[in-house]
């Protein structure tokens, strides 16, 4: 046994020597092929970074040109109404249109369709190669990390200031526009965008005696509808809001932001994260309230399946109330091709505006509240044709294939003119777009936001799960977070 | 039958020879069923018009499987991990036989210290760490979005554990075949094919299998070195049958599943069959 | 066991030259020097600098030195991931895997027909079928409300929620077991079984059966077995696609740690430091692992 120590000694030795020599291998971060612009971040608000290029959009290259769009979508599979639409609508339409103005233009589509970390560790990894899709789906919050990286540019950086001329800018309102937007210029075109409502069970508030066009006004309605339907149903959990670390963002997004909106408190506000303020404890004393007089389930919380499960139950009339956003109109609890389908949705199901603590006590001193994400294209920094592919992505905006788009699948989109025919026969979505988009809160797009957002769902559990009272859990989240942006960065309470 | 004189003695040996059975078939009961009851779900679930997070009796439907064979790339995509999968066993288990045959019977110094070293910075390039690494490597080679480039990294990362494993099979083997082959003009080559991988095929065998399932059941590997959606392997794919929300699309998945898991059980059944799925049985003291 | 191969005087250029030698390992050395050597060296540089996926710091990575491992030995979290994967790795691969594939062979060792072949394939599927397959079926055996275990045992037990940890020891018990009792039906079939009817007629009992014959001559196969095993296990990443890592952080065994740091907050260089811990921890377990083998001494006579 002799030689085991020494290889022991070996291991280590080799291990050191190894990872010491390996240290004069090319340094990973600096062979980044892309854009070495270190100021880009910076550069002046107009944007007139003049491209190499020689000027208009009418001007495209005659060669053979190649390009990829990418999103996290399948035929097939995960967002395949995305992946359709581009395959059959976007693609061919884009191709001839090109013909017909003399240019050889290819667009092959790159799916992903997996989790949303996964899509975006992937294209990082492309983008610092200096590789990646010309024309990238993105979500709205990854625009600041992704340009810090120098993985992102500004539009008019990469085409050209004749990006302002696209007149389909006009058709997209300016909040929406801004979820694209990081020191004042442009990076990108936003797609779709949403809203969060209250869903709840209106043949549950029968039986419980409760009103079925329900509209609380206050935390309290909230609290105290739970309290009749548990006393009335027993069997039936009253309330879900989402309160896991498994849950991910939907418990960030779908339940504790707009809770703190209504407590008239952004999670970043005036420069800095929000800390142990007292709208902070106020918010979470809502979970303490809810979950500590067993309105809603603990245990549900905590499965790695938990929000799957929360819907199962919800459509099977097993939760009452859930807090989330109109994905789950769209794709869980649809009658035709849902998740968990549920039958004469229109009928059974209804939805409320998420109500601020009290009235006027929300942000903006809003009665209600909402928060928003949203998707959108962006182009890669490093693409070798920028004006055609600047030529795909707005052709991917326009009212034209915006409103092909909706055809096949009925969302609300980024283009006002599209979502006013689009969605005539969706009342809910109609209800999104009318009364819950005007008084909605984009979540920021901080490199830090991911880590907050994680923070804030164990923050959320432990209260969900008795660990801590409001107050302790408002105290460790400030210390806690000022760990991850540093203590200037954050109010205090 | 009228002897009945030594029944007594007999029925008491035949008493305790019955109980150790009933114990023996009891023990074996309740240990299969640990292993075969989570198993139920890949047997009603993808047969359910509504399957479920959890087991239930099915209402009985094939329509699922339509829905799989539907699927744009269901198809090509057990394919694909097919090919993928073989390549790599094939190449993991050339590579390692040679090796291991060529280390079991050349002393090379320190040569069990560096087999060990590489067993354990096999386990780093697994980690979710080596990620920018590995995709850093395979660029600069050329090899994003080929099945060539997943296939190296893959048999990189397994082939040190295949050679861990099939080297104590190899210096099992007595040498005075080896020997006399050599003596009558056989080469190394033709020794190794002709008298050493006959003999260690079983392990060989088990090498396969595990090399097989590692490469099979890959995720991170072929998402993010591969791109073209008709390159996908099933692992992949499977994580495409989700919705926008993150939610997996259970019919879909359910069916899947069990087409995803049958040729791995085939593999195993047919190398069995084929070659001994055993270990070879030499000792060393 | 990797350090006992026959020595037995000769010089090996009988039937291998150091040619032939070296032209039969070359293919190895180069697929792994470059797709294994190569990256997993760089991942470990990368511990030592502040490299992350997006932001400021992919763009402009820098040397750190060791700050990435005084953070970890200073996060309590960092702590708890260490002692549940610990946990897990004594629990399920050691008492688990090892142990009950050692039991398993040991009492399937003279049973002969179709039923035994139809145990071992049951055993074998748990082992062979995908991680992403396994995690269904898992979560559909331990629901706390239809889940199959609750069917059978009275009650309605949130195994995943009152017992996390148990529960994915049990599964990787369950995942695992079949390696080992492959590894020693092997072995308990090479000892001749006129050993163990001379100590039977000489009155020695099962214990001292074991003690003085069984483990004493399967010690090389139990090594290797619990090397493996415990190398697999400590680097295993399916408990996250059962549990999460959750409740709170009740199953974040190392593999899943670095998932959240390296993947979901993008800390590249930090998640490279851990693998560095880790790989250090592994090499402790294994030397634990041959002392206490190199300790049990005596070879059968």
């Amino acid at each position: 046994m002799k030689n085991w120590t020494k290889l022991a000694a070996t291991v280590a030795v080799s291990a050191l020597v190894l990872a010491g020599c390996s240290g004069e291998e090319a340094d990973p971060g600096t062979t980044d092929p892309g854009t070495t612009e270190p100021d880009a971040t910076t550069g002046s608000p107009d944007g007139t970074a003049a491209p190499d290029d020689d000027g208009t959009s009418a001007d495209l290259p005659e060669g053979p040109v190649t390009l990829s769009i990418s999103e996290n979508a399948a035929v097939g599979g995960k967002n395949a109404a995305t992946a359709e639409w581009i395959t059959e609508d976007v693609i061919p339409s884009f191709e001839s249109m090109m013909e017909e103005q003399g240019v050889d233009v290819t667009v092959e589509f790159v799916p992903a369709a997996s989790g949303d970390e996964d899509y975006k560790t992937r294209l990082a990894l492309d983008l610092r190669s200096g590789a990646g899709p010309d024309v990238i789906g993105f979500d709205q919050f990854w625009v600041a990390e992704f340009d810090a990286a120098d993985y992102a540019a500004p539009l008019a950086e990469i085409v050209g200031p004749e990006i302002e001329d696209w007149e389909g800018w006009d058709a997209i309102p300016e909040a929406v526009q801004g979820s694209f937007v990081l020191n004042d210029q442009k990076y990108g075109i936003p797609f779709g965008t949403d809203g969060r409502v209250i869903y709840y069970r209106k043949d549950l508030f029968e039986q419980a005696g409760l009103p079925t066009d329900w509209q609380p006004t206050s935390w309290q309605d909230i609290i105290d509808a739970g309290r009749t339907l548990q006393e009335e149903l027993p069997d039936v959990t009253p309330l879900q809001f989402n309160a896991g670390v498994s849950y991910g963002e939907a418990t960030t997004l779908q339940g504790f932001v707009p809770i703190l909106l209504g407590a008239g408190v952004e999670p970043y506000q005036d420069d800095a994260w929000t800390g142990a303020t007292e709208a902070m404890t106020q918010a979470l004393g809502f979970y303490d309230t809810i979950f500590g007089e067993g309105l809603a389930d603990t245990d549900l919380q905590l499965l790695a399946n938990g929000r799957e499960q929360s819907f199962e139950q919800f459509a099977n009339g097993q939760i009452a109330v859930l807090a989330e956003g109109d994905y789950f109109w769209r794709s869980v609890i649809a009658p035709d091709g849902g998740q968990f389908p549920v039958e004469n949705v229109e009928d059974v199901v209804g939805y409320a505006k998420i109500p601020a603590m009290e009235p006027g006590a929300g942000i903006r001193g809003q009665d209600f509240v909402s928060a928003s994400g949203g998707t959108g294209r962006i182009l890669n920094p490093n693409t070798e044709a920028p004006q055609v592919a600047w030529e795909l992505m707005k052709w991917m905006g326009s009212e034209e294939m915006v409103s092909a788009f909706a055809e096949r699948e009925p969302r609300i989109t980024a283009r006002t003119d599209v979502n006013e025919t689009a969605l005539q026969d969706q009342p809910m979505l109609q209800f999104i777009s009318d009364e819950v988009l005007p008084i909605t809160w984009y979540r920021p797009g901080f490199e830090t936001y991911p880590q907050v957002s994680t923070l804030i769902q164990e923050t959320v559990e432990s209260v969900a799960r008795d660990r801590a009272t409001a107050e302790k859990a408002a105290s460790s989240y400030e210390s806690e977070l000022q760990g991850i942006v540093g203590a200037d960065n954050v109010s205090g309470g | 039958m009228t002897t009945t004189a030594t029944s007594d003695d007999r029925s008491g040996i035949d008493t305790s020879r019955t109980m150790r059975r009933i114990g023996f078939a009891l023990i074996v009961t309740v240990i299969g069923a640990f292993f075969a009851l989570p198993l139920l779900w890949l047997l009603t679930a993808p047969f359910d018009a509504t399957p479920g997070l959890s087991v239930s009796w099915p209402d009985w439907t094939l329509a699922n499987f339509v829905e799989v064979f539907d699927n744009p790339q269901a198809g090509s995509a057990l394919l694909n991990a097919m090919g993928m999968s073989v390549a790599t066993v094939v190449l993991v288990c050339a590579a390692a036989a040679m090796a291991s045959y060529a280390l079991s019977r050349v002393q090379i110094p320190g040569r069990d210290i560096l087999l060990y070293v590489m067993l354990l910075l096999s386990s780093v390039v697994t980690g979710t760490a080596a990620m920018v690494p590995i995709y850093q490597l395979l660029f600069s080679m050329g090899l994003i979005n080929t099945y060539t480039g997943v296939v190296l990294i893959l048999t990189g990362g397994l082939l040190p554990t295949g050679i861990f494993i099939l080297k104590d099979f190899m210096d099992t083997l007595p040498r005075s075949y080896e020997e006399s082959a050599r003596v009558s003009g056989a080469s190394p080559f033709q020794v190794l094919k002709d008298i050493v991988i006959p003999v260690v095929r079983p392990g060989l065998a088990v090498i396969a299998v595990w090399v097989f399932v590692q490469a099979w059941g890959n995720f991170l590997m072929p998402f993010i070195l591969l791109r073209d959606p008709d390159k996908l392997p099933a692992a992949v794919v499977m994580y495409q049958f989700y919705t926008s929300g993150g939610q997996a699309d259970l019919p879909l998945i359910a069916a899947f599943s069990l087409l995803y898991s049958i040729p791995v059980v085939l593999m195993y059944l047919f190398v069995n069959k084929r070659y001994g799925f055993r270990f070879y049985g030499g000792l060393k003291g | 066991m990797a350090d006992d191969s026959p020595d037995d005087g000769r010089t090996g250029a009988e039937v291998l030259g150091i040619g032939g030698a070296s032209a039969f390992v070359a293919p190895a050395v180069g697929l792994i020097g470059v797709f294994l050597l190569l990256p997993a060296l760089w991942t470990l540089y990368l511990g030592i600098t502040n490299l992350e996926l997006t932001g400021v710091a992919a763009a402009q990575p820098e040397i750190v030195g060791v700050d990435n491992f005084t953070r970890a030995l200073s996060d309590p979290d960092f702590h708890h991931s260490l002692w549940v994967t610990l946990v897990f790795v004594a629990g399920s691969a050691l008492l688990g895997q090892t142990v009950l594939g050692l039991w398993l062979a040991w009492l399937v060792r003279r049973w002969r027909g179709w039923t035994r072949s139809l145990f071992e394939v049951l055993v074998i599927i748990a082992w062979i079928i995908p991680a992403s397959v396994v995690a269904f079926l898992w979560t559909a055996f331990l629901d706390a409300t239809g889940g199959t275990l609750n069917a059978i045992l009275p009650g309605s037990v949130p195994w995943l929620i009152d017992w996390p940890l148990a529960s994915i020891i049990v599964f990787n018990t369950w995942r695992g077991a079949a390696f080992s009792m492959l590894l020693f039906s092997a072995a308990l079939n090479a000892i001749p079984p006129s050993y163990l009817e001379t100590a039977q007629l000489a009155g020695a009992n099962l214990v001292q059966q074991w003690r003085d014959i069984v483990l004493p001559t399967i010690k090389g196969h139990i090594l290797t077995a619990l090397l493996l095993i415990s190398l697999w296990t400590f680097n295993l990443f399916t408990p996250f696609l059962i549990t999460g890592g959750g409740p709170g952080n009740a199953t974040e065994i190392l593999p899943i740690y670095v998932y959240r740091r390296a993947l979901r907050f993008g800390e590249l260089g930090y998640g490279a430091a851990i693998s560095a811990i880790m790989l250090a921890i592994n090499l402790l377990i294994a030397l634990v692992y041959l002392r206490l083998a190199g300790g049990r001494g005596q070879e059968p006579a």
